[in-house]
């Protein structure tokens, strides 16, 4: 079998992936699940179809983004690691300044196993949840951007899998089998975090999904690249390239909802753009609190021993842990921030390292408002007096500190029978969710697109609009 | 260390006290139902509820409040639901079990009072096992989610564990790499020494933080079976069902247990018969058992009538709580006395009827029930000198507390006469943790001598208890009171911690078994690593987990 794969061309990589004989081996078994696993949960109907998809070849500017027709069954997922720093010292956390390891300690093995299989098992999940998407798809480009998002958790899923198959010898190869036996929304083997075991019926849950979720993804993706596990570290920051698309694609997506939603308000002053086939702004707000409260639960509790520990071992660092902070111990820091004490919120101060959950969603929160600020910017554009914005991060949480206790979206506390009254005011509601499900209609003509939703300002790699995205 | 700092209260002004004998409607963390044969004990541990401040009760942690509740429902349900014949334990949160208990608990508990908590859940697991073996009452661990830590420990106590295979949930003892403690609840010796596990496997167990899933665990034997999440239910209800019905009970109805809680004063607590006297000055006390004027009911049958106010199962309750509470409310009290008081006569009449009446399943509980309080009584690390003075009955069954003391003082004086006896209660029913009898245990290099202590039969003097070789001491009246008074000045003080472990080394001659493995190797070498810098100190492990900082080793091995 090993010589039936030629793995230089089927299997592009910068890992010296023809010369590494384990590597193939853990492959050979890996490589075939894989693919039954695609062919059983990815985007299965659109299997036979071509799309015009972005390819890695190399980590070079010329290569990372090779763009042409492809069946997705075809594609070539590779393995990247950002280039390696020579002398490369670690940054963080208690082994600063000694060589970035190259082997995974024994000391952290297990940390790192878990570590690194969380986040994993997020990228087989997202392309479960969005399988039949493509159905109702509203333009031949919005099915395109679904798809690349896919290929591309199915990369990512390839790159962790390559970490532990490399460096986590015979429990690295389970895992890796694992991660293709979990189900989103299986009952029996659910994915592991809760968020990536609801099914995303609609676009505009998908455009959320992005929007929020993913950048989850990019946090904990920053955070890893500052990992002392050099490997681990590579990795990661060849992922963000990819996740910044995956963004790209919800920010813009709500962008045009919103844009089109602006447009219906301008064409019918004295309506609701639900009467026009759109989906009104309050509708839109709602389910940004929605996706954006239950993002927040994905970064852990707000005071943390695993934080520490991870911090302090030097495997998990903060975004941008060497651009952007000065002090890289972090040990004789703290940090202030609320809790709640069971029956108030309340300041504590806490060690730097056990508050670094906070930190990171603080840094998320703050890269959310970011897209906010652009969608306001579009409804300003249109002279509509409406600001769009992101909850309390109290509100509506099922983690942390916070959860099990009402707060509205501005973050004061509420009972729980004054929650039950306003909370379809903040989170959509059944009629909200069959509202949207009514517009799910097939939109598959070229240069076509559906009516709650604006075309993009420019298409795909110097494309229009109007090409063959799909080929159908 | 937090030592003293943050320890439960230790004066007389600001002890705290507890509350050992609860009922299902009182609970906070567990929630108790019946139905038919089957009793379902879902923790369901309420994070803010922990007995003191300082610690937030997470993942169904557990402290001593939550043990003490789950310690109250298996002694409630052998006597108020003898009908039951498995209970099923699971955890009410979603993937979790239960993990153990609380770190932050322990961290900030002072020595003696992690110590005495240890004892308690060892104990209480115990109460499972042996109500299994002794009532039929089997328990199926139906782990929901991940059991780790004393949460498999608790696991490891029940006839069955089943464990969720939802690819995530595992059994695991993360003490060691991440605590650099022992899992302290008995976890090594019931897995090496119940369940068999492979020692090589067990070290990797219990090297691995994270723990073994699915049909691993099956394999190592760490679990006796695996279900699908969906199945999950199901699977309870069919391992729950085939639990019960390898047993056979009884379906006469069980007894109203009435709640026994102590009444304090500034120098003691008591009961109905059951006195403590403490002397905080000298850090001395006494315990006094009192037999009543008549034997009470003469069979099975009027002692089932009588229920929890039958003499033995109400005194050895009062017995059996007295010493919770002064294990874990008077810890620097360290030397008691014992005292009976009553007739000889009736004592050895009660022993009768748990004698004749010990095929009926509710004389059986009162003497499993003696059992295990007696028991409790050789494990509680305090020095105990059974004084036989005038007045005492140490007979049969109150015989025994003279024999689980650590000396016995008989007033020999014919101008004040000391009744003692034997019954069959001496010969069997209350065997040590040892597996065997206190006679037995005492004389274990002249076994002849308890078979000649067993023939004397019925009561005797205390000219013949020193020759049968059950008195340390039979002084006269003239040198009684000296004679004790030096004594007990003399213990009181010695190192407490050389007494406990002297005493520990002695009490327990004789063959080793799982229990007495327990307490004694596992809880030695658990206390002492929970001495040790290396967990405790500055940059211990134990100290150090959940901080910011990691443990640093002093690598050097003993
Ligand atoms: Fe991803
Ligand atoms: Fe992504």
């Amino acid at each position: 079998m090993a010589a039936s794969i030629d793995y230089e061309s089927k299997i592009p990589n910068n890992v010296e992936l023809s010369s590494d004989k384990r590597l193939q081996r853990a492959l050979e078994h890996w490589l075939p699940k894989y693919l039954d696993w695609w062919n059983e949960m990815g985007p299965t109907d659109f299997n036979d179809k071509e799309i015009y998809l972005r390819t890695a070849v190399s980590v070079d500017s010329a290569g990372w983004a090779q763009f042409g027709h492809v069946k997705m069954p075809d594609y070539r997922w590779g393995i990247f690691l950002a280039e390696q720093e020579p002398n490369k010292k670690i940054g963080f956390g208690d082994h600063a300044g000694e060589d970035a390891w190259q082997q995974v300690p024994g000391e952290y093995r297990n940390w790192l196993r878990r570590m690194i299989v969380t986040q994993a098992d997020t990228e087989p999940a997202s392309v479960e949840q969005q399988r039949l998407l493509a159905h109702t798809a509203p333009s031949l480009y919005d099915m395109r951007n679904l798809f690349q998002v896919n290929v591309e958790e199915g990369r990512h899923l390839w790159a962790m899998v390559y970490i532990l198959h490399t460096y986590f010898g015979k429990d690295g190869r389970e895992e890796a089998e694992e991660l293709l036996e979990r189900r989103s929304g299986n009952p029996d083997h659910p994915r592991i975090l809760g968020t990536f075991n609801e099914p995303i019926q609609t676009w505009l849950d998908f455009f959320c999904f992005t929007m929020f979720t993913d950048r989850d993804g990019k946090f904990q993706l920053l955070s890893l690249a500052e990992s002392g596990f050099d490997p681990l570290a590579r990795t990661c920051r060849f992922m963000l390239t990819e996740e910044a698309h995956h963004m790209f694609v919800g920010q813009t997506g709500m962008g045009r909802i919103i844009q089109r939603a602006c447009e219906l308000m301008k064409e019918h002053p004295d309506s609701n753009p639900r009467e026009h086939g759109g989906i009104d702004l309050d509708t839109i707000q709602r389910y940004i609190n929605f996706w954006s409260s239950s993002s927040n639960d994905l970064f852990g509790g707000e005071v943390s021993s695993n934080s520490a520990n991870f911090f302090g071992g030097s495997l998990k660092g903060r975004a941008w842990e060497m651009k952007k902070h000065e002090d890289h111990s972090a040990l004789e820091a703290f940090k202030t921030l609320e809790i709640w004490d069971g029956s108030k919120v309340v300041s504590e101060t806490v060690p730097m390292r056990n508050a670094m959950n906070e930190v990171l969603r603080e840094e998320y929160i703050e890269d959310n408002q970011k897209g906010v600020n652009y969608w306001n910017k579009i409804i300003d554009e249109y002279g509509i007096d409406y600001e769009l914005r992101l909850p309390h991060r109290r509100f509506n949480r099922n983690i942390g500190v916070f959860a099990g206790t009402r707060f509205d979206i501005d973050g004061n506390l509420m009972t729980e029978e004054h929650w039950d009254e306003r909370k379809g005011d903040w989170l959509p509601s059944d009629e909200d969710r069959e509202y949207i499900k009514s517009l799910m209609v097939p939109c598959h003509e070229q240069g076509k697109i559906a009516g709650w939703i604006a075309p993009p300002n420019k298409g795909i790699n110097g494309n229009e609009f109007d090409f063959d995205y799909v080929r159908l | 260390m937090a030592e003293a700092a943050t320890a439960p209260a230790a004066t007389a002004s600001d002890r705290k006290h507890y509350d050992f004998d609860l009922r299902p409607d009182q609970f906070t963390h567990w929630q108790l139902s019946v139905e038919g044969d089957i009793a379902r004990l879902v923790m369901n541990v309420q994070e803010d509820k922990g007995e003191r401040d300082g610690y937030v009760l997470k993942l169904n942690s557990y402290d001593i409040g939550v043990d003490i509740e789950l310690a109250s429902s298996i002694q409630w349900l052998r006597f108020t639901h003898p009908e039951v014949k498995c209970i099923v334990l699971s955890g009410a949160l979603d993937r979790v079990f239960c993990s153990g208990a609380n770190i932050l608990m322990l961290r900030t508990s002072a020595h003696a009072f992690k110590v005495n908590f240890c004892k308690y859940t060892n104990e209480t697991r115990l109460y499972l096992e042996d109500a299994s073996a002794s009532s039929g009452m089997k328990t199926l661990a139906a782990l929901n989610g991940t059991a780790s830590g004393g949460g498999y420990e608790l696991a490891l106590a029940a006839d069955r564990i089943l464990l969720v295979d939802d690819r995530s949930s595992a059994v695991s003892f993360p003490e060691l790499p991440l605590l650099g403690v022992l899992p302290g609840t008995g976890g090594l010796t019931r897995v090496v020494d119940k369940r068999m596990v492979r020692r090589d496997l067990a070290d990797v167990f219990s090297t691995v933080a994270e723990g073994v899933k699915g049909k691993r665990a099956v394999k190592w034997n760490l679990v006796d079976r695996v279900a699908a999440l969906s199945k999950f239910p199901e699977v309870v209800e069919e391992e729950a069902r085939a639990l019960a019905d390898s047993v056979e009970k009884t379906t006469t109805p069980g007894i109203e247990l009435a709640r026994i809680a102590p009444d304090y004063r500034d120098d003691g607590f008591d009961y109905e018969y059951v006195k403590v006297d403490i002397d905080e000055a000298t850090r001395t006390g006494s315990i006094t058992l009192t037999v009543p004027d008549s034997v009470g009911p003469s069979n099975a049958d009027e002692a089932y009538a009588a229920g929890a106010a039958w003499w033995p199962l109400a005194a050895f309750r009062q017995l059996d709580d007295a010493l919770c509470h002064l294990r874990l409310e008077y810890l620097e009290i360290g030397t008691f006395c014992l005292y009976t008081r009553g007739s000889a006569d009736v004592m050895l009449g009660i022993d009768a009827v748990l004698e004749s009446g010990k095929d009926h399943w509710f004389v059986n509980e009162v003497r499993h029930f003696l059992k295990r309080a007696l028991k409790r009584l050789d494990l509680t690390a305090r020095s105990f000198f059974a004084i036989a003075d005038e007045g005492s009955c140490f007979a049969g069954t109150l015989l025994e507390m003279a024999l689980a003391a650590d000396r016995f003082y008989v007033l020999n004086d014919p101008d004040s006469p000391v009744t003692l006896g034997t019954s069959t209660m001496n010969a069997g029913p209350y065997p040590m943790s040892n597996g065997l009898t206190r006679l037995q245990t005492r004389f274990l290099g002249t076994p002849d001598s308890v078979d000649e202590i067993l023939a004397v039969g019925g009561t005797f003097d205390a000219e013949q208890a020193d020759d049968l070789g059950l008195a340390t001491f039979a002084p006269d009246i003239i040198d009684w009171d000296d004679e004790l008074r030096l004594a007990i000045e003399e213990r009181a003080s010695f190192s407490p911690d050389g007494l406990t472990g002297m005493e520990a080394n002695l009490r327990f001659a004789g063959p080793e078994t799982m229990e007495t493995k327990i307490f004694g190797r596992l809880s030695a070498w658990q206390n002492w690593i929970f001495q040790r810098p290396n967990a405790v100190g500055e940059r211990g492990a134990l100290n150090c987990y959940g901080t910011p900082n990691r443990p640093e080793f002093a690598y050097a091995r003993t």
